[in-house]
């Protein structure tokens, strides 16, 4: 069974009709890179998957989205229960004004955990699996703004990670971040991939090419083509694929 | 060649006259503001001591000093913070974090800036039909620090709401990713943000409050009251009341002209403290959430 699968779904901003009629499927731990030019439709998708599109006004979706198997727009799918299962990571690093550890613990305490010992495993493991540990933990009654930008999203990543999800979406996570923190993060989702299904949408087709299973390339809020990422940057299906990629246009 | 030059000629010359122009307007502004306040500060100082801001006024206000007016003005500010806050707050709250975009949302959003532009004199009367008359609260520091409340609650609305849209969504979004209701993203992690530039707003709109007269002529201001309130349902005197009364209809109004800046002074002084005071509070919260 695929863990995220998409039927014939179309979305519409009010009268913008966004995404046009995408079907895929992804496997559980994998990593799917979306890439495409600005407006394609790739962040929307991955907003999606977490119903993250509910908050914005006079939105609209035909077609099914399953995650493990479970239409998530169904009336019976509770949308707070599903993003603590569908993690999420913004493009740039946003931590919550408060220390490093409750930043780590908000996800949890907003979810009702209010046992001391088990939030403070959690925090703790959450900030380890981001190899964080050792920069923070002398630290972690300290402000998160203290942090560098690249520490910053790493504590993003953990607090996503704190409340157990089995998928996590990535919205451009390094576009703010330099070279090596870019770097750290994208060794980090090779850690990452063998407990959790990643989704990463990406402007940085190097990043793609290294760090993702399969791409997914978007055009015009429609699904060009998807596949094994060796095959898309080598020998793709699609014409406009190959202009994408090779830097034709975008 | 020659063309581009003469071009370039006359666009540097017409953006010096603007500069000038420009900044000769900005120069004024100050130089209008020193003027008020030295003019306040030359007239005033002379009558300025520890009795004139802590004794009664004495002989027909020509004397003593001015303190039940500062606890008055002082109790007003309280009465109307205490009404105003919390409903602005929560009013801006729902504005901008609960309703969707559409008629209601436009309508609320109208009449609060209708309501802000109501005459001040409007508002006294008003106060004095609901607070004073209707609810039968008498001339008291109640009904005057209403009147004011609803005066500067769409100041307080509107920062608030301004603070509030000035968050970046992905913090929204955040909060609500990690599976948390709306409550808890407004309460735990919008509000937090916003609260350095929220309490700026707010204290601003206590300088506001602290300086109107036509609100509190109906429903609190005495006119000479030598002794101190001692419950909301009392009446006070203000500084800004007293002000008017010692400058136009006092008993001996050459006598007590110098009195008259006096209080001018202090009401000024007032007014400034909390400014800085915002100021001071926004850069103390600010450094607790700072934004990178």
């Amino acid at each position: 069974m695929h863990k995220i699968e998409t039927k014939n779904v179309n979305f519409f901003y009010g009268e913008n009709h966004a995404l046009h009629d995408i079907s895929l499927a992804m496997k559980a731990n994998t990593i799917t890179a979306l890439i495409g030019p600005s407006g394609c439709g790739k962040s929307t998708y991955l907003r999606l998957l977490n119903r993250m599109n509910d908050l914005i006004d006079g939105t609209r979706l035909e077609g099914e989205i399953l995650i493990d198997g479970e239409n998530i727009y169904d009336k019976n799918t509770n949308a707070y229960d599903l993003r603590k299962n569908v993690g999420m990571v913004f493009q740039k690093p946003n931590p919550f004004p408060k220390s490093i550890f409750e930043n780590v613990a908000y996800g949890l305490k907003v979810n009702g955990i209010t046992d001391k010992a088990v939030i403070e495993e959690r925090v703790h493991t959450s900030i380890q699996q981001v190899a964080l540990w050792d920069e923070v933990k002398d630290k972690l009654k300290k402000s998160a703004f203290e942090l560098s930008g690249g520490q910053q999203q790493r504590l993003c990543i953990a607090r996503a990670l704190a409340v157990q999800p089995s998928v996590l979406l990535m919205d451009e996570p390094t576009s703010a971040l330099d070279p090596i923190s870019t770097s750290k993060i994208e060794e980090l989702l090779f850690e990452l991939k063998n407990k959790y299904t990643i989704v990463i949408v990406t402007h940085n087709m190097q990043q793609a090419a290294r760090a993702s299973d399969n791409t997914a390339f978007f055009y015009m809020g429609r699904l060009i083509e998807m596949d094994k990422t060796k095959t898309i940057f080598t020998k793709p299906n699609q014409k406009q694929t190959e202009d994408y990629i090779t830097g034709r246009f975008g | 060649m020659k063309k581009a030059q003469n071009l370039a000629r006359k666009k540097s010359v017409s953006q010096n006259i603007a500069f000038t122009i420009f900044s000769l307007i900005s120069y004024a502004i100050v130089a209008l503001l020193v003027v008020i306040l030295a003019f306040i500060v030359i007239k005033g100082m002379g009558v300025i001591s520890w009795e004139f801001i802590t004794e009664m006024p004495k002989n027909g206000m020509t004397e003593g000093g001015i303190f039940p007016a500062i606890v008055g003005t002082l109790c007003l500010v309280g009465v109307s913070m205490v009404f105003a806050f919390p409903i602005g707050i929560l009013a801006a709250i729902y504005m901008n974090e609960y309703v969707k975009d559409g008629w209601v949302k436009q309508i609320i959003k109208q009449m609060t800036n209708n309501l802000a532009g109501v005459p001040s004199i409007v508002f006294g009367l008003f106060g004095m039909a609901l607070f004073v008359n209707k609810l039968g609260f008498g001339d008291s520091i109640l009904a005057g620090g209403l009147t004011l409340g609803l005066l500067v609650l769409p100041v307080v609305i509107r920062t608030t709401e301004e603070a509030l849209k000035a968050i970046d969504d992905s913090f929204r979004q955040a909060s609500t990713g990690l599976g948390a209701s709306k409550w808890q993203t407004t309460s735990q992690v919008v509000f937090p943000i916003a609260f350095p530039n929220i309490i700026t707003g707010l204290i601003l709109s206590i300088g506001r409050v602290s300086g109107e007269t036509a609100p509190i002529l109906f429903t609190v201001a005495a006119y000479f009251l030598p002794k101190l309130p001692t419950s909301i349902f009392d009446q006070a005197m203000a500084l800004p009341y007293h002000l008017y009364v010692i400058a136009t209809s006092g008993t001996n109004i050459e006598a007590s002209r110098a009195m008259a800046y006096g209080t001018a002074l202090v009401l000024i002084v007032i007014v400034l403290i909390s400014n800085l005071l915002a100021n001071a509070l926004r850069k103390y919260f600010g450094k607790k959430v700072k934004m990178n």
